[in-house]
């Protein structure tokens, strides 16, 4: 009797305690952002930055004695290139360690996932700070940073694509008299070969993204002349630099995808 | 006699593009000095940072807990209104609610132009401006998921059922109605899934903020870092990854719910 | 020759899927085994290159013990088991050689197969079983470009470039069309014979078992309910394996299948159970 009327009523409230909720939770936000008004200079700041952005500093593009920004996005280009190569390879094993299907124990996929998700919600600035502190600063730890971090992402991608193969193949190859090993050689991998590779690629425009601010730690790449133009305030730079990494980011984008159109 | 002509085709093809693969792999590494040494080198270093990591100086917890909450607050600020300012872009993108192609193409561009845009410089952008704190990065934030949210929304525009927008134009209705009537419902729960996807993002992208002066966690672990207080950079790195899985949970579930 | 002793298999649910089954058949048989869904048709046949184990009993492979074996000895009896599937098995993003040249990985230690160092001779043994079934031509297509019946075939190839003395196909006409069914038992019955290759097939059609078995066996819910030649598999012994009377779907014949017909089927004609008798 008592369910039967207060049922209907929580169903009429309910969308109202949604959305009181979500009121209360966003003026406890906006409180804690304790916005102090714009300051003094505000217009000023905002003045030279638009006035750098449409006077970029074309001189900064090449310059043939130092650091300018073709070597800058250049390292930027490498340090995602090399940092997608090798979580590529890093995640295989990952992706087979949290693929339901390869083990018939659940408890291993299990873990497997949870480990994934460990490496995944972990930024990339931190390992990329913490490699800095190992390898020194530089492309290097740029590149660790991207290669581990990626593969939180990767691998449960690949693993994903190893839990939808067709296991015919797997069946034929077993009843032939291969070995496991074999059979993941001839079944396995050519089903998932091109999905890991187009998945890598897809990973690689994203690593582009990033590289771009590695630099901001000390990572290598554009990011550390960036960081030096910001404290400078030196905005036709900034605006240069900007307009070389938004180049560069749509560039790598449209390759990309015209060549993981053509692998699928 | 045509089995006999049967011949295998040239690989020439598949040999050149893995030997541009490895070629191009080789020059990235020597031009970065990139080598196994040099990580057989580091790796100890790495051992001896993660030795001084434990234990973690967990009387430190107190004092972070106040910027991890600030964190939060600029992600869940940053998400609503990138994601309230997606709305009317998304609908300007979508071919299926604009079929008018000045409008959507340049709508597009600059979204595309935004999305290319890390992140941190926006904020470093805002914390010229605004100065150094909160503010700045919420703004930075409510950018970056401006972005992400539109583009992801206007995808999901275009891939509704376009019977209920037949009917509507149908029975006569304007634009208006048709997006209120035709659109939104069909599109509510992909754009609700998405803000809630963006949240997830936006509290790890807060989380390094702090890096550039934008407010949140990532300035003390900047700062305990530069003292070489290792200690405390594990607390700030272990709460950050207990809160950011937490988030992540809790959104998965609602959006399992909302699709 | 293959030799059940006694053959039983319990599922962990506690399902009998074989029952005491105690079974010979000699090198060059042509054996259709026949029953309903369910009657443990697949489960016999799988068991003999253990592709399911059995729980009790013993198979023997040519007086070699596959229940006991083990490792690489198990791998080494199955290389000489060929096997065909419903749905043909292949890696359709690979070509039709590397399909076929995939038989050949037993033969092989697993590093050389890798390192995709076959011999030439390999080569030359996949197109000779491409060349039997036909499709020597399609060796470098890749194998999701080929038809269905086409599909079949490089998985008919694949198990002859095992060399192998025994061919197990398990219901390989099921997904193909009246035509193509033709045609491919028309290559396992000339492979049969050519090559002495003990065959056993799984069938649902009883007009196609009367017409190329040398020998069918009836199951019924796990056990060996009939075992004769197609001339003893009369109408009343169908029924008397099915349980029942038989379905018009069950004849491959040129009927609209889903009608339940009693008795009438048509006889072989004279001229394929001529082969048959051989």
């Amino acid at each position: 009797m008592n369910t039967l009327t207060t049922k209907p009523l929580w169903y009429r409230i309910r969308p109202w305690v949604w959305i009181i909720l979500l009121i209360a939770i966003y003026l406890w936000a906006f409180n804690g952002l304790n916005f102090e008004g714009v300051q003094s200079t505000a217009k000023s700041v905002s003045l030279s930055i638009i006035d750098g952005f449409a006077h970029p500093d074309w001189d900064y593009v090449y310059d043939p004695e130092g650091e300018d920004l073709l070597r800058g996005l250049l390292d930027t280009l490498i340090i995602s290139i090399l940092g997608t190569f090798v979580s590529a390879f890093l995640c295989i094993p990952f992706a087979f360690w949290a693929a339901a299907n390869v083990s018939r124990l659940r408890a291993v996929s299990g873990t497997g996932k949870v480990v994934l998700s460990v490496i995944r919600v972990f930024p990339e600035m931190i390992v990329a700070i913490l490699f800095i502190k190992a390898v020194g600063p530089g492309s290097f730890a740029g590149v660790l940073a991207l290669g581990v971090h990626s593969i939180g992402m990767l691998a449960k991608l690949y693993s994903e694509s190893i839990e939808t193969i067709d296991p015919g193949p797997s069946e034929a190859l077993t009843a032939a008299g291969a070995s496991k090993l074999q059979v993941l050689w001839f079944a396995v991998l050519p089903q998932v070969i091109p999905q890991f590779l187009s998945y890598s690629l897809y990973r690689f425009e994203i690593n582009m993204r990033s590289a771009t601010t590695l630099g901001l730690v000390g990572a290598g790449g554009i990011g550390t002349p960036l960081l030096f133009a910001l404290q400078m305030r030196n905005w036709n730079r900034v605006g240069v630099i900007l307009l070389g990494i938004i180049i560069l980011v749509v560039l790598t984008d449209l390759i990309s995808g015209w060549i993981r159109k053509r692998i699928v | 006699m045509k089995a006999a002509t049967i011949e295998a085709p040239q690989r020439y093809k598949r040999y050149l593009t893995w030997i541009f693969f490895v070629v191009l792999i080789v020059v990235c590494a020597i031009q970065t000095d990139v080598t196994p040494y040099q990580l057989i080198v580091g790796l100890p270093q790495m051992g001896t940072l993660l030795a001084e990591m434990v234990p973690p100086d967990w009387s430190y917890l107190p004092t972070i807990w106040k910027p991890m909450v600030e964190t939060i607050q600029i992600a869940l600020v940053g998400t609503m209104l990138g994601g309230i300012l997606a709305i009317p872009f998304a609908l300007l993108c979508a071919y299926n609610v604009m079929p008018n192609r000045t409008v959507s193409v340049p709508v597009r561009l600059i979204l595309n132009l935004v999305r290319t845009v890390p992140d941190l410089l926006f904020a470093a952008i805002f914390v010229a401006i605004f100065g150094i704190g909160p503010f700045a990065g919420m703004l930075a934030i409510m950018f970056f998921s401006f972005g992400l949210i539109a583009k992801l929304t206007f995808e999901a525009i275009e891939s509704i059922d376009p019977g209920p927008l037949e009917a509507m134009t149908a029975v006569g209705a304007n634009k208006i109605q048709l997006i209120v009537f035709g659109v939104l419902p069909q599109a509510m729960p992909h754009y609700m899934s998405y803000l809630l996807y963006a949240f997830e993002v936006n509290v790890r992208a807060a989380s390094v903020l702090g890096l550039v002066g934008a407010g949140g966690i990532g300035l003390l672990l900047d700062r305990s870092l530069g003292l070489f207080r290792y200690d405390r950079a594990a607390i700030i790195i272990l709460l950050t990854l207990v809160i950011v899985l937490v988030i992540d949970y809790g959104s998965t579930v609602l959006r399992r719910k909302l699709l | 020759m293959i030799e059940f002793h006694n053959v039983s298999k319990v599922y962990p649910n506690g399902t009998r899927g074989l029952n005491n089954i105690n079974l010979t058949i000699h090198q060059g048989e042509m054996v259709v085994i026949v029953g309903l869904s369910g009657a443990g048709k697949s489960t016999l046949l799988r068991s003999i290159n253990r592709l399911h184990d059995i729980t009790e009993g013993d198979i023997q492979i040519n007086g070699q013990s596959i229940t006991e074996a083990s490792g690489s000895g198990l791998r080494r009896i199955r290389r000489g088991i060929g096997m065909i599937f419903q749905s043909f098995n292949l890696v359709k993003r690979s070509t039709v050689l590397r399909n076929v040249l995939s038989g050949r990985v037993g033969h092989h230690s697993t590093l050389r197969t890798v390192l995709g160092m076959f011999p030439a001779e390999d080569t030359e043994l996949a197109m000779d079983a491409l060349e039997r079934v036909n499709i020597r031509d399609k060796a470098y297509s890749r194998a999701d470009q080929l038809s269905g019946g086409q599909q079949q075939r490089v998985s008919i190839a694949r198990a002859l470039a095992q060399q192998p003395q025994i061919i197990l196909a398990d219901e390989p006409v099921a997904s193909l069309d009246p035509l193509t069914t033709r045609q491919v038992m028309d290559d396992l019955q000339r492979i049969n014979r050519d090559l002495n290759i003990t065959t056993i097939i799984n069938l649902h059609f009883i007009d196609l078992a009367r017409q190329y078995a040398t020998r069918i066996i009836g199951l019924r819910a796990g056990e060996v309910v009939f075992d004769g030649t197609p001339e003893e598999a009369t109408d009343e012994v169908f029924s008397h394996i099915y349980g029942r009377s038989i379905h018009r779907d069950e004849v491959l014949g040129d009927h609209p299948p889903g009608e339940d017909i009693v008795t009438v089927i048509p006889d072989p004609a004279p001229a394929r159970t001529d082969g048959v008798k051989s």
